[in-house]
């Protein structure tokens, strides 16, 4: 009978960018998995229409997407949560969700979670499964978003020099597929080092002095590339060489790993900011101190409307920008947002960019 | 010698820790300067300073710095981040200080200290290192600060008191209705007040949720939230359990674009269901007749439905 029970549980979990393979690598020991469908145009309009008005918009997401796949048939959703706003997400979209009349169970990451405390809340979507499996998986997980990570940094850098077009896009979409068959720490270790040479291998036509772009701001935006209309693919397109640090794993490894890198980030952030300003804040103010004085062409900060955290860091970006001459540029997505608005503030940025160099060059 | 002048913005958290901040400061010896009441000046003063997407209030608090400015020596800026163990405010309680000082650069002076419960920073430890270069006795801070917390505690308690016994003397005529927003924008005269006069003409007697006694308020909160965790919210949330058998409606103020409200309210709608609410959400463009209308409205119902349920009895 308990064994019909767990077989019973379909479980469901938003998407993020290209790790929805590593969350899967999680769950798949645990039960049966329902993937809600790549997120479109419907999923936010889905989000939108159920969920509070100025929510911000990774909820939006996360919402929508929770509903294509308790359409699908899903009946147990996992959500996370975490500092600023997301941490209260998963009661209120339980709420909405039930409002709305779908039958199915909720589960939330306990507040304040370690490694091991989450395992044991996961051991409750199946108690027969064993901890030291669940570490595991988890343990599983970790290492493919920092294969993921590795992989996706250096195509950023480069993408926007390929000879061929589309070559770096095509061997990166084969590693994904690769990696999600990967059942070991050491095989996926072997599948990125495997497809981080092929990467290296694809001919470049990489001039000495690029334009050099920092992308700061918000996690859930800069990573699901859906919720920023691709900014990063439109900037590589141009020839740009962008920069980012946020990615899961260094999220992992600043909040778990080594608590002092928060530290480090506000030290950098000095004289900006004397305190932390909450979540990702300070690592955005301290980026974008670094990345001015060592001589980045711009940066580029994007977050949802009405993120809290980014708000607050943001007089301190004016403050950078103005004392360093550094051009930053802010945009804000929420639903309303149009992807054309975004790509004409981009290209007129990219020209300012390069004109500021050449008039640097002739210098 | 002349005294030290201190500013203190009215906004924002002024609202809730006035009695103890004034009191405290006074009995050190300085002269303490409050902003005026906000006006149309101080709020347009405050939008073109802040960024554009900061909520309402947080643009307000900085116009009222602005004021204070040419006025002090120096502007009190506590920075609080948390108040209770596995529990969090909003993130731009946090930040003020660093938001006041990028916004008016090298012409503000601040006196800042941090309480962080989770982080083992009481109050009481952020006090003694911030006035330490004003008093060089210990001892005379800790005392002005029992002092002003004794002050506060009392004040608060003669505050829970009046409005017990208006409650207990309300004439059964006149429905009762619970304002649910934080006291910087209740109390604020550009948002709430205006609000609360209105409602008070349409014949409404008015309770304010974030005045209740806050442990227990604090304790029933969990009746209708499990996981939240924003300390002054939870305070409002737990003043509607408190208070749920004597009211007959809630007016919810939010200001635009808040953070946590947007979510607390949004699960209030779905949670409370025998209790009408309406929303009201405020911003810095004016125009009051269609509020007035949906106040008036709402007063209305209330009164209908008061009626009829007296009937029914």
């Amino acid at each position: 009978m308990e064994k019909e029970n767990n077989k019973t549980k379909k479980v469901c979990f938003p998407h993020m960018g290209n790790y929805f393979i590593a969350f899967k690598e999680i769950v798949e020991p645990l039960a049966e998995i329902i993937s809600p469908p790549p997120i479109t145009k419907k999923t936010v309009e889905l989000g939108t229409r159920y969920g509070p008005e100025s929510a911000c918009i990774p909820f939006k997401y996360n919402l929508g997407n929770y509903i294509e796949a308790l359409d699908k048939g899903a009946n147990f959703v996992i959500q996370a949560g975490g500092g600023c706003r997301f941490g209260y997400y998963g009661e209120v979209q339980e709420e909405i969700l039930k409002k709305l009349g779908y039958e199915f169970e909720f589960f939330k990451f306990p507040n304040d979670y370690n490694f091991l405390t989450l395992a044991r809340a996961l051991q409750k979507i199946n108690p027969k499964v064993s901890i030291v499996k669940i570490l595991y998986s988890l343990g599983l997980a970790y290492f493919k978003i920092r294969a993921i990570d590795k992989l996706d940094d250096y195509v950023r850098l480069n993408i926007g020099f390929e000879i061929e077009k589309g070559e770096f896009e095509k061997t990166f979409k084969l590693f994904l597929k690769d990696l999600e068959k990967d059942k070991k720490i050491l095989s996926i270790r072997r599948t990125q080092a495997r497809y981080l040479k092929l990467l290296k291998n694809i001919k470049l036509n990489k001039p000495k002095n690029p334009i050099r772009v920092v992308i700061l701001g918000e996690v859930y935006v800069v990573m699901e590339p859906f919720s920023n209309f691709n900014i990063e693919k439109q900037l590589g397109a141009k020839g740009v060489e962008v920069h980012r640090h946020s990615s899961l794993s260094t999220t992992i490894h600043d909040l778990f790993f080594n608590k002092r890198v928060m530290k480090e980030f506000l030290e950098k952030a000095r004289p900006y900011l004397r305190n932390d300003t909450g979540a990702h804040g300070t690592e955005t103010v301290g980026l974008a101190h670094h990345s001015a004085k060592a001589g980045f062409d711009g940066a580029i900060h994007i977050k949802p409307f009405g993120c809290m955290p980014e708000v607050n860091a943001m007089s301190a970006l004016h403050r950078i920008s103005n004392d360093y001459k550094f051009p930053i540029i802010y945009f804000s997505f929420d639903s309303q947002t149009s992807e054309t608005g975004v790509k004409t503030r981009l290209e007129a940025f990219y020209d300012l960019l390069i004109m500021k160099k050449q008039k640097n060059e002739q210098r | 010698m002349e005294k030290i002048k201190i500013g203190l913005p009215r906004a924002l958290l002024y609202h809730k820790y006035h009695i103890f901040w004034e009191d405290f400061l006074n009995r050190l010896g300085f002269e303490v300067i409050v902003s005026p009441e906000t006006n149309k000046e101080i709020l347009k003063k405050g939008v073109s300073l802040a960024i554009d997407e900061s909520c309402l209030s947080l643009k307000i608090y900085l116009g009222h710095i602005d004021w204070l400015l040419s006025r002090v020596d120096y502007v009190f800026i506590p920075r609080i981040v948390s108040l209770e163990k596995k529990e969090a405010l909003c993130t731009k309680f946090m930040a003020l200080g660093d938001i006041a000082r990028n916004t008016f650069k090298k012409e503000i002076k601040t006196i800042e200290y941090t309480i962080d419960i989770i982080e083992k920073q009481w109050e009481i430890f952020g006090i003694l290192k911030a006035f330490s270069k004003f008093e060089k006795n210990p001892f005379k801070i800790i005392l002005a600060y029992r002092a002003a917390k004794k002050l506060e505690r009392e004040t608060e308690e003669v505050k829970i008191q009046k409005q017990f016994t208006q409650i207990k003397e309300a004439d059964n005529e006149k429905p009762t209705v619970l304002i649910l927003s934080h006291p910087y924008t209740t109390y604020d005269a550009l948002l709430g007040k205006p609000i609360v006069e209105f409602l008070k003409k349409q014949e409404l007697s008015l309770i304010y949720a974030d005045i209740v006694p806050k442990k227990e308020a604090m304790e029933l909160s969990k009746n209708i939230s499990r996981d939240l965790y924003w300390t002054y919210n939870k305070e409002l949330l737990g003043a509607i359990e408190y208070y749920k058998d004597k009211i007959d409606g809630i007016v919810f103020l939010m200001v635009f674009p808040c953070g946590p409200d947007a979510l607390v309210v949004n699960l209030c709608q779905h949670k409370i269901k025998n209790v009408p609410i309406t929303v009201i959400t405020l911003d810095e463009l004016e125009g009051d007749a269609g509020l007035k209308t949906r106040l008036e409205s709402f007063a209305d119902i209330l009164k209908i439905k008061k009626i009829q349920d007296g009937k029914r009895k």
